[in-house]
């Protein structure tokens, strides 16, 4: 069976006060699971991305609790969370936000950087991960001069050089071509996840639906039902 | 028990209890958060400064704008500075090149140039003063010359006491006893020494009618400030060879004792009407009447004002727009764990390198051009002193530190949350 990796309970956000308040998230609750690939999916302005936040250590929120590892996430101090967030979740960005003035090997090393490794080490280390999501060629470039879907995977490689738990894509495939986007997950799914390590992805691109192990809705910042994803392997 | 027994035994028992907050081994205080700093963090913050020492480089255009700012910043306060201080040096020349120890003079002279001659009797009474071992008079006036060209030229003739010479330059060409001789004068080899058409020893020249004769070449520490050139001659044919007001003696030079006897020397001249200045009180009224008095000094600090303005406005900006655009970025690296206080040396260590990298060059840009000037114009007056370069390098500290504080501020306003947000 399963472990747990994560469990949100009674999640509330809300931003603005009085007339301005407006609620994102309204008690939410949910478990996700090592080896799952998990899919929160909802319209726009549904809570998905405030979740996301609440969930992966960005965010606090209002009431209600994320419990990794049998912890209150939300109990620790800041540089707690900072340490929680570099050691145990791996964020790959919509945008990627990959340092343009870096190259890309160093783009995968920050982590390994922030988690103490001295450069050089970082940097072989890095070029592991690069080989990994099969750019290692491209290593000394810079990020802009690679296509959207090698910069994706070095924001892969670089979510997943710190060797996190969790794993949270947000809208992976929102700025890729439609084929270029299901290879990627297709990928995440084949290489990246295990049975220590849980995905969670935020997404409306039905087309990578397939990938999914369950699908979390979202309506009005509440879940309105799960789904069983595809769950396709390859 | 009385109290004050009781207050002792707590102290005690206080004292005994107290155990050390740091253990050491091999000079680290282990346990406190500077071993932890030693032994864990030391990586983590070269690679984050590292990062940052890579974001400021690879943007080759920014940092290029924010050196162009810093180093013209600094050029400007250096060139300004320094020649405020070549004037101010130079201003007391005559002060410095003569080197006396104690210097008597009317309370209303300012500067050596602007002498008020002093009565006769003035060197007998200084000269009975107790703790005076002796004191000479001293003629500073300025005169015309007519070289062999039938040019004339200003000159400064100095006139040393005839029995001690006291004062007297270091010559570099001549024997100093020729100063006796009939008609001598030796000349000051310095940045004005080519106005006089390079004389030699036996080079001939007119002073107001009368035969005067190069019978040496001296150099002085400092040439003067405007630009003449100096004459050295005795104090009787100065007084011989140049028309005279009734009192001749610009000053009289003492050599106290000790050092000891100076204030009261200072207190006895004082009581006859007049002012006794050591060598460094006397350079500093000077320095204090042409930064003051002369609107020289305002104009110096005005324009060093506007040289910083100008860079912190320039690289503030630079350094604004660079943070800016590297916003994101800053706020990714929050999310994937940096903390903000590591956020906060990238900031700092991206101003300060730039602060300093910009420091050198704006540094070193104006020693070149000073010493391009002075190869050019050997009376060109600019120095550069550990005051200047203090002055500039605070000035740059201040603009590191205002540009880092704005981008210190944007930076920790950022949140992850932002970036999800897109």
């Amino acid at each position: 069976m399963a472990e747990l990796a994560m469990r949100a309970t009674e999640l509330v956000k809300w931003f603005g006060e009085g007339d301005a308040k407006t609620i994102a998230v309204r008690e939410v609750s949910f478990d996700a699971w090592f080896g799952e690939m998990l899919y929160i999916e909802g319209p726009s302005g549904s809570g998905k991305t405030t979740l996301l936040s609440l969930i992966s250590g960005i965010l606090r929120p209002n009431s209600g609790t994320v419990l990794v590892e049998n912890k209150d996430i939300w109990s620790m101090t800041s540089d707690q969370i900072a340490e929680f967030r570099l050691n145990k979740v791996g964020f790959v960005f919509q945008d990627y936000h990959l340092f343009p003035r870096l190259t890309t090997v160093e783009n995968v090393a920050i982590p390994l950087i922030l988690k103490r490794l001295d450069w050089n080490e970082s940097i072989n280390e890095a070029m592991k991960y690069l080989e990994i999501v099969g750019i290692k060629d491209r290593a000394l470039l810079p990020p802009v001069k690679l296509s959207g879907g090698e910069q994706q995977r070095v924001a892969i490689a670089r979510a997943i050089a710190s060797h996190p738990d969790i794993l949270i894509f947000d809208e992976p495939t929102a700025s890729l071509d439609g084929d270029t986007g299901r290879r990627i997950i297709e990928f995440v799914k084949k290489n990246i996840l295990n049975d220590k390590r849980c995905i969670i992805v935020v997404t409306h691109d039905s087309r990578i639906f397939e990938y999914a192990d369950r699908i979390m809705k979202m309506e009005d910042g509440r879940i309105i039902g799960f789904e069983q994803g595809g769950g396709r392997e390859n | 028990m009385d109290f004050s027994t009781y207050v002792i035994i707590n102290i005690n028992c206080s004292i005994i209890q107290k155990k050390p907050r740091f253990r050491k081994k091999n000079g680290i205080r282990v346990g406190s958060r500077f071993h932890k700093w030693r032994r864990e963090d030391i990586h983590r913050v070269k690679g984050i400064l590292k990062i940052a020492y890579k974001l400021l480089v690879n943007d080759k255009g920014k940092f290029a704008a924010l050196l162009v700012g810093i180093t013209f910043a600094v050029f400007l306060m250096v060139m300004m500075t320094s020649m405020f201080a070549g004037i101010l040096h130079r201003s007391s020349a005559t002060v410095l090149n003569i080197g006396a120890k104690v210097w008597v003079m009317d309370p209303a002279v300012n500067t050596p140039i602007n002498s008020i001659p002093l009565p006769d009797y003035v060197l007998d009474a200084v000269r009975s003063i107790h703790g005076v071992k002796y004191a000479v008079p001293l003629y500073s006036g300025g005169a015309l010359v007519k070289l062999r060209s039938g040019v004339y030229q200003s000159v400064t003739v100095i006139g040393l006491d005839d029995s001690s010479l006291y004062g007297r330059p270091e010559l570099i060409d001549g024997q100093i006893e020729n100063i006796y001789a009939e008609n001598a004068f030796v000349v000051v080899k310095d940045a004005e020494f080519a106005k006089l058409e390079n004389p030699r020893i036996g080079t001939e020249f007119e002073i107001n009618d009368h035969r005067g004769v190069i019978v040496g070449i001296a150099k002085v520490t400092t040439s003067g400030l405007f630009g003449v050139p100096t004459l050295y001659t005795t104090y009787n044919r100065a007084l011989q060879y140049i028309p005279s007001t009734r009192f001749t003696t610009a000053f009289i030079l003492i050599e106290p004792k000790s050092s000891d006897a100076v204030p009261y020397i200072k207190q006895q001249v004082k009581a006859l009407g007049y002012e006794a200045l050591t060598k460094e009180e006397f350079i500093q009224k000077t320095s204090n009447f042409y930064k003051y008095q002369t609107g020289v000094g305002t104009n110096v600090l005005i324009m060093t004002v506007i040289s910083f303005i100008v860079g912190l406005s320039i690289s503030g900006q630079t350094f604004y727009t660079f943070i800016l655009e590297n916003l994101e970025k800053f706020g990714a690296l929050k999310a994937i764990g940096a903390k903000g206080r590591e956020l906060i040396y990238m900031i700092l260590f991206q101003a300060t390198f730039t602060a300093l990298t910009g420091y050198g060059l704006g540094i070193g840009l104006a020693c070149l051009l000073i010493t391009v000037a002075k190869l050019r114009l050997p009376s060109y007056a600019a120095m550069i002193t550990y005051a200047n370069l203090g002055i500039a390098f605070v000035m740059v500290l201040i603009i590191a530190a205002i540009s880092s504080y704005i981008g210190v501020r944007k930076v920790l306003r950022i949140e992850p949350f932002d970036i999800f947000r897109g």
